[in-house]
């Protein structure tokens, strides 16, 4: 019977399975972060018990965190408290730690895959929405509530029911200026922010297997956004090239002996998904969020939806909604919308590929008057290649903020955050009511659109910049 | 864990589909490091307005609300985030139960081990119990976990599924860290059969 990419993860993780019940699945890898954890550690404490496998728990710094400096006066009480208690669970617990200190903390869903700890095959879990980003190396990986992250943190395992499948195929060409970014803002405009409940998503077709890693890791990252579980990619050499040599990666013989188990991990020929969505790249033009949720986007040079069309009542609410808060047309397209925030940065967006597309088009050029570009990079590695390579240097020549590595903007947990009704472009993934700082509004872009706006002060197609 | 009993009460209406974890308690109230005192927070944005005055329109400032605890919402509740925190300011606020068409996975995983019941009923049904809300403001109904049935003040009955084993596990008290310790011995042995006993 040939298996899919997944059901080969899942079978080979089921520890035990009651009937009515969900499986006991094993977890390889756990991701710890400051905010959903502490409730965690809590009870632990309450019922006297240690984490199981310390070694495979990985703990980071990323939400709460400064990013104008490290120090923790930069943040208000509440979040220097929350770090502070961060570091003592990380301690007592003997959960290795990135802390503030580290040159290679940074954003869980940055730092996880960075130092070679994401692999193919490995169950991934993180209390956080964004663990998908983890599957774009062929990994099983979802986000999982504080509940879960204490059972993990006790036992290894995580109560689940098995997910139906969904191949993904993305077919044709990217046109040059058209990101993996804008792959999932179509397919999630396509199918809506619930499309995807119920399933994990397997990316497939010509347009992934061109991607690197970065581009796939954000394809994956923002799969929550359509409501699924998981989104994976099969493994293949571009992967096997990225992890080799990477800290936490196998090596000598270790390295040999995992590749050859990761070449058996894809979808074997003629496996049944539960349901296939087929897109063509070719025509794929930049795409925006114009609305309140991550399915509500457009083409750069579309009109935006007029309620008036919409036949069903509670869509036609929805999207009424959505352009009240917005204050948009409907009708006009977002080109040429003003902007006052651009923010780049988030596990989305914000490794060092991200950071190298933007800079090819801020370079030489300045950010438009009035408008405040943020810079965040993903992590501190990253961060030190970005400086590295002169990108600090070009985006503050061009009067942008260049900052050290966290969630920053993209949950405004930190300070960093928009002013009521002001206007972002954003390459994070929620532009969700107030997200980035209450009353502020969002439109989530890629990289390359995202700096093609900061320079004309208004949303801007990329591919109409020449780069310099 | 003590078990769970019936629910009673009146409906509070919440006509809006999509309603995000950002919505349900904004990301500035995740700075906390214990699960209480964040019913302060449940949906603070709207229940606020920009100034800080409390918005009256909002349904869960208006004085009929205030004791009631079953929240109706239109399709897809809970999606975005995995923060568990959307559960325990509902919870904190006093809500027991959501009764909507459809709600996000991890919002679904992180209510049920909160003793927040996710209700899931058709769109007709759930266009009835918001006409029920506006028409009959008072009107109580009853949600029996153990039935599986919404009852409804006109006597008729609704019987909507749930996760069977989350049901059994409220219903009987058992906690699900426990149940998965008790699977100690397989655990082991995946991981002698793994080769995870070595510590890297």
């Amino acid at each position: 019977m040939p298996k899919t990419l997944f059901e080969k993860i899942w079978q080979s993780h089921v520890v035990a399975q009651e009937p009515d019940s969900p499986a006991v699945l094993y977890i390889d890898l756990h991701l710890v972060h400051e905010v959903t954890s502490p409730q965690a550690f809590s009870g632990l404490r309450q019922k006297y018990l240690k984490v199981r496998r310390p070694e495979r728990t990985v703990a980071t710094m990323d939400h709460s965190t400064p990013t104008k400096g490290l120090s923790l006066s930069l943040v208000d009480d509440m979040a220097a408290k929350q770090i502070r208690q961060f570091q003592t669970n990380c301690q007592e617990f003997g959960v290795p730690l990135y802390d503030m200190d580290s040159n290679e903390r940074g954003i869980v869903h940055v730092v996880g895959p960075e130092q070679g700890f994401t692999q193919p095959g490995m169950t991934i879990v993180c209390g956080d929405s964004h663990t998908s980003t983890h599957g774009a190396f062929g990994a099983l990986a979802f986000g999982i509530g504080t509940s879960e992250v204490e059972h993990v943190l006790a036992t290894q395992c995580l109560l689940q029911y098995r997910p139906k499948t969904c191949l993904v195929n993305f077919d044709g060409e990217l046109q040059p200026g058209v990101t993996s970014k804008d792959m999932i803002l179509a397919l999630i405009a396509e199918i809506g922010i619930g499309g995807g409940t119920g399933y994990v998503f397997e990316y497939a077709g010509s347009a992934v297997r061109v991607l690197d890693m970065e581009a796939r890791m954000t394809l994956c990252n923002m799969t929550i956004e359509a409501g699924a579980r998981a989104g994976m990619i099969a493994p293949d050499e571009v992967t096997f090239e990225y992890l080799k040599g990477r800290p936490h990666a196998p090596q000598g013989e270790d390295w040999d002996a995992a590749v050859e188990y990761w070449r058996s991990l894809p979808s074997d020929p003629g496996a049944i998904y539960d349901r296939e969505i087929t897109i063509d790249v070719s025509s794929l033009e930049p795409m925006l969020t114009y609305g309140t949720n991550p399915g509500m986007g457009v083409s750069v040079g579309s009109p935006i939806p007029d309620p008036q069309t919409v036949s069903d009542p509670g869509q036609r609410e929805a999207l009424e909604g959505a352009l009240r808060y917005m204050d948009l047309t409907p009708g006009k397209s977002l080109d040429g919308q003003k902007v006052d925030v651009v923010f780049l940065g988030s596990c989305t967006n914000g490794r060092i590929s991200d950071l190298r597309q933007a800079a090819s088009l801020l370079k030489g050029r300045k950010v438009a008057n009035d408008v405040r570009l943020l810079v965040v990079p993903g992590s501190e590695k990253v961060r030190a290649q970005a400086e590295a390579e002169g990108i600090d240097e070009i985006v503050r020549q061009a009067g942008g903020e260049w900052r050290f590595a966290g969630c920053s903007m993209c949950i405004a947990m930190n300070g960093d955050q928009l002013e009521p009704g002001q206007y972002a472009v954003s390459t994070s993934n929620r532009n969700f009511e107030g997200r980035q700082g209450k009353g502020g509004r969002t439109f989530l872009a890629s990289p390359l659109t995202a700096a093609a706006s900061a320079v004309t002060g208004k949303i801007t197609d990329p591919r109409t910049l020449n780069k310099t | 864990m003590k078990p769970f009993a019936t629910i009673t009460s009146k409906l509070i209406p919440l006509p809006q589909r999509n309603v995000d974890t950002d919505q349900i308690i904004p990301a500035r109230y995740l700075k906390v490091t214990d699960k209480a005192g964040l019913a302060e927070g449940l949906f603070h944005d709207w229940r606020y307005n920009p100034q800080g005055t409390e918005n009256p329109d909002f349904v869960l400032n208006q004085p009929d609300y205030q004791t009631a605890n079953i929240l109706l919402v239109g399709d897809n509740f809970g999606c975005g985030s995995s923060r568990e925190h959307a559960p325990w300011a509902l919870i904190g606020w006093g809500i027991q139960a959501v009764i909507s068409t459809s709600f996000a996975d991890i919002f679904r995983n992180n209510a049920l081990k909160n003793r927040l019941l996710p209700i899931v009923v058709d769109e007709e049904m759930l266009g009835s119990l918001f006409d029920l809300a506006l028409e009959a403001p008072n009107a109580a109904v009853t949600i029996d976990l153990s039935t599986q049935t919404l009852s409804l003040p006109d006597g008729s009955t609704v019987e909507f599924p749930i996760d069977a084993f989350a049901r059994q596990c409220l219903l009987e008290g058992v906690d699900q860290l426990g149940y998965i310790r008790s699977f100690e011995d397989q655990i082991s042995a995946y991981e002698i059969e793994q080769g995870i006993s070595i510590i890297r």
